[in-house]
């Protein structure tokens, strides 16, 4: 009875959210609290929540002028951040129209910024934000048909499911394919890949000390235009990251090596064989983002794939992050996180490679990724298990606002349910 | 029931096997079958492995019937199900396993794969071999003229528990070929593959894939009422040849017409051995395809993907077609923009048959999964389901859909014994196959892992256990 009746409330809540609404300041009080910081999980707490941040978390939260929230004893959590996706740039795969994830402009390869004509209205969005993902890494692809033209994809931007601007933080990582894809693009072979990734940082190095002689047409020919020439100096003044997708275990090798000659920071991405260099790339300290139920040795670069990779990378100190199925699957990245929980690895981590360390990934880990003292308010409140298909949201804040536990799908649910379920009153859940 | 129509048929056939149509038959219902007499050409040898009687004790038993027997006892002779209830006394000689806190269901059953037809490492061309896409109306190739039994993917589905597949050819095409339905066992051949006395499909595909493939060429589909054009002259086609062989069959007269590899799959639609399996989407779309069956006198077994099932529920209840479908996916095309979660609660909801299928690679091996998310969502919806109903998602109904309910898809005594043990509630993400059998032999015991089957895998790098 007390569970209905938070749950009406919740209802409520999520009615009065149905428009832009104001961030209030309010207490989430008898919840089970998966901070994923420090304080680890609270048994029983509170979270006092304050012009869109957290201002308290505790065992023992005093606010007694801010609305009460009961979860009803439920789970608590950060809300989740998918990474590598195209939430904000896809509408529907197979439509040119409404894809703009990937460009074929010459001169536009790693000046491609995702975090340029996002859509925050698109339907992707409230699909992915009911599993309880609030926040996301959209990262550009590549056109299909594209070449040696073309080693970068472009820069990826973390981006917001909810409220205004959808754009959080530009340039969170610059995105690269090797292993096979690079090689391909390369002309067919990896050590061009390689090779040419060489020539082009030391062109862009060589512009970083001369742009005013380039200008002037004084230095010699660069493989890049002038705009991706200037996007890569980040990387090469380690100020920014290559997301680089590469997955065989020598692949993995020549990444890591690439990054210690040429002294860039990486993040590695796929790793399907990485659990078979897993040692190499925690002394390394790079981080790896990775879909744990890709287990299939579903190219030459895969052959290792296994569903113990997560677990293993974990075991030997790398950090990592997890993928969902891809854009509209997106909302799968839970169910992704409570299968490598299944293949041994620890609930909590299970739960980190979805919350706290993409954000720490992507370097944004002082705004979100945990229940913490002054981070911005994204939680949600679950029926159930959130790794678990059973399990859902029933309320989900973005910076201490309310977000519509609804989306279009849901609608098309409500227009044609009543033909199959006569009886209203049994009514529709969130 | 349809699968039974069959058996009578290979009796008949074997006496001809072989041998060309006889010029002055004696026996014309045995003739009757001359449209397919390819039946025996390619007969299955599968034989199953030998097994143990085995008793599982202590079990919660989702049967499949849509009864959950709690502390249930589950006994297997024979490679069948003897019994199965609450309390059974254990007979001597019989392997006891004590499953107590454990679960256990029918083999899953994945009505839509493409296993072995693209085949892992699926991003190498030479291993894709799902769509013959030199006609629109390929309804003369088969697809287990394509299978590879050394594809990885079928020991990764059977260590998940998948005991039976149908593979497909691929949606390209208006009629993409015959359908396989096979036994998830290791195998040097198809044949050794092939579920015994399991009718045929016909792979028909509405929608985007073929008006696509072949509007790109600039020729007919390119359009959806190119589509059904096309499937019309098809049918009309084989109308007429199935009424000149009844006819040269009645008279026993002249030579017989000339075989038609196309036509006989398509007259054996429409003579009721082929099961019609419908590549469809859309709502508008299945509701034309029921009327194109209805011009020509065929059922439709399955709408597979139909992901806009829930919106015409009533009418797929009334033709008596199944629905299979995802729970997740949508939107990688137009015409899956309206996929919901709730499709399969609803369809089951308004009393229609509902499967969960795969059409994948990775999600074969977590159709338990889609399946509780599916659950899972209709329930939000208020919808009342109970995990024995929905286990039928993906176990008896796909059975159905197969045309192999007889024999398996549910765990009742006679059936075949193909079972799951699992670790928990096979509706947790969490649940993991301890062991799986097929017809009572045990194939994966997640505590003693063995080399996989697949002789691709053998030697490659990463294939020394993950520990």
């Amino acid at each position: 009875m007390i569970a209905r009746l938070a749950l009406m409330l919740l209802l409520s809540l999520a009615a009065m959210a149905a428009g832009p609404a104001r961030a209030e300041t309010f207490l989430i009080a008898n919840a089970r609290i998966a901070t994923m910081g420090r304080a680890g999980t609270i048994e029983r707490g509170s979270i006092l929540v304050r012009d869109g941040r957290i201002a308290a978390v505790g065992a023992d939260v005093a606010a007694p002028d801010a609305r009460r929230i009961d979860a009803g004893g439920r789970i608590v959590t950060p809300g989740l951040i998918a990474s590598g996706t195209g939430l904000g740039l896809i509408e529907v795969r197979s439509v040119d129209a409404a894809n703009d994830r990937a460009t074929r402009l010459p001169g536009i390869s790693a000046a491609f910024d995702a975090g340029y004509g996002l859509n925050p209205d698109s339907l992707l969005v409230p699909v992915a934000r009911l599993s309880g993902i609030t926040r996301a890494i959209a990262t550009p692809t590549y056109a299909e048909g594209t070449g040696a033209e073309r080693l970068f994809a472009g820069q990826a931007a973390a981006v917001t499911l909810g409220g205004q601007p959808m754009l959080m933080r530009r340039g969170v990582a610059m995105v690269l394919a090797l292993g096979e894809d690079g090689a391909e693009r390369a002309g067919g072979a990896r050590g061009a890949a390689l090779t040419s990734l060489r020539a082009i940082l030391a062109d862009v190095r060589d512009f970083a000390r001369r742009r005013a002689a380039y200008d002037r047409g004084e230095t010699r020919d660069y493989l890049l235009s002038r705009a991706d020439l200037e996007a890569l100096v980040p990387v090469v003044e380690r100020r920014m990251k290559l997301l680089v997708s590469v997955n065989r275990a020598s692949d993995i090798r020549d990444a890591l090596a690439f990054a210690r000659e040429e002294r860039v920071g990486i993040i590695l991405e796929g790793v399907a064989e990485g659990w078979r260099v897993a040692a190499e790339i925690a002394a390394a300290g790079v981080p790896v983002l990775l879909t744990p139920v890709d287990n299939l040795p579903a190219s030459f670069e895969a052959l290792g794939a296994t569903l113990d990779n997560a677990r293993l990378l974990q075991r030997a100190g790398v950090l990592v992050g997890f993928q969902g199925n891809g854009n509209h699957r997106e909302r799968e990245l839970r169910y992704n996180a409570g299968n490598a929980v299944a293949a041994g690895l620890a609930w909590e981590q299970g739960l980190a490679a979805v919350t706290i360390n993409p954000a720490r990934i992507f370097g944004l880990d002082d705004r979100v990724g945990s229940i913490e003292p002054g981070k911005e308010a994204d939680l949600v409140i679950w029926n159930g298990d959130p790794l678990d298909t059973l399990g859902r949201p029933s309320a989900i804040f973005i910076r201490g606002e309310a977000q519509p536990m609804r989306s279009r799908q849901t609608e098309l649910r409500d227009r044609y349910l009543p033909a199959v379920l006569p009886s209203p009153s049994q009514g529709a859940e969130p | 029931m349809r699968h039974t129509v069959l058996l009578p048929l290979i009796a008949a056939l074997a006496a001809c096997a072989g041998a060309p149509p006889p010029a002055a038959p004696s026996a014309p219902a045995a003739l009757r079958a001359g449209l397919d007499p390819v039946v025996e050409a390619y007969p299955s040898t599968y034989r199953a492995a030998p097994a143990e009687r085995v008793a599982i004790v202590g079990a919660t038993i989702l049967t499949g019937t849509g009864a959950e027997i709690a502390d249930g006892t589950l006994l297997v002779a024979d490679g069948r199900i003897e019994a199965v209830g609450a309390g059974l006394a254990v007979p001597e000689g019989y392997g006891r396993i004590d499953a107590r806190g454990r679960w256990v269901t029918p083999g899953i059953i994945d009505a839509h794969s493409h296993l072995g037809v693209w085949s892992q490492p699926d991003n190498v061309e030479a291993q894709n071999d799902v769509n013959e896409l030199t006609e629109p109306n390929t309804a003369q190739v088969w697809a287990e003229h394509s299978l590879w039994p050394q594809d990885p993917g079928f020991d990764l589905a059977r260590e998940a528990g998948v005991t039976t597949l149908m593979i497909l050819p691929g949606s390209g095409n208006l009629f993409g070929g015959r359908t396989v339905t096979v036994r998830n066992v290791p195998a040097m051949s198809v044949q050794a593959m092939r579920f015994p006395g399991a009718p045929y499909g016909l792979k028909v595909a509405c929608g985007e894939n073929p008006m696509r493939t072949y509007g790109g060429r600039g020729r007919s589909p390119a359009s959806r009422m190119g589509n059904v054009a096309g499937y019309r002259r098809a049918w009309i086609e084989a109308a007429d040849y199935a009424r000149r062989w009844d006819a040269w069959r009645r008279t026993g007269t002249g030579d017989p017409p000339r075989r038609d590899l196309q036509l006989d799959t398509l007259a054996g639609v429409l003579e009721g051995e082929i099961l019609v399996h419908n590549h469809c989407y859309r709502a508008d779309e299945m509701a034309v395809m029921l009327d194109v069956a209805r011009e020509f006198g065929f059922r439709i077994s399955t709408f597979h993907h139909a992901s806009e099932a829930y919106k015409i529920a009533p009418l797929l209840v009334r033709a008596d077609v199944c629905a299979a479908t995802w729970t997740n996916w949508w939107g990688y095309k137009m015409e899956v923009f309206d996929a919901i979660e709730e499709n399969a609660a609803i369809v089951d909801r308004a009393g229609g048959c509902a499967i969960i299928h795969s059409d994948d690679a990775v999600l074969v091996q977590r159709l338990n999964q889609e399946a509780a998310a599916a659950l899972s969502a209709g329930r939000r919806a208020g919808l009342t389901i109970s995990e024995g109903e929905a286990i039928r998602w993906i176990t008896a109904n796909p059975a159905r859909a197969l045309g192999i309910s007889g024999e398996t898809g549910t765990i009742e005594p006679g059936k075949r014994a193909d079972l799951v043990l699992w670790n928990a509630s096979p509706f947790s993400i969490y649940a993991l196959a301890d062991r799986v059998w097929i017809d009572g032999a045990l194939v994966h015991d997640r505590s003693r892992p063995e080399p996989r089957h697949s002789d691709f895998l053998l030697g490659q790098p990463g294939q020394e256990p993950a520990r």
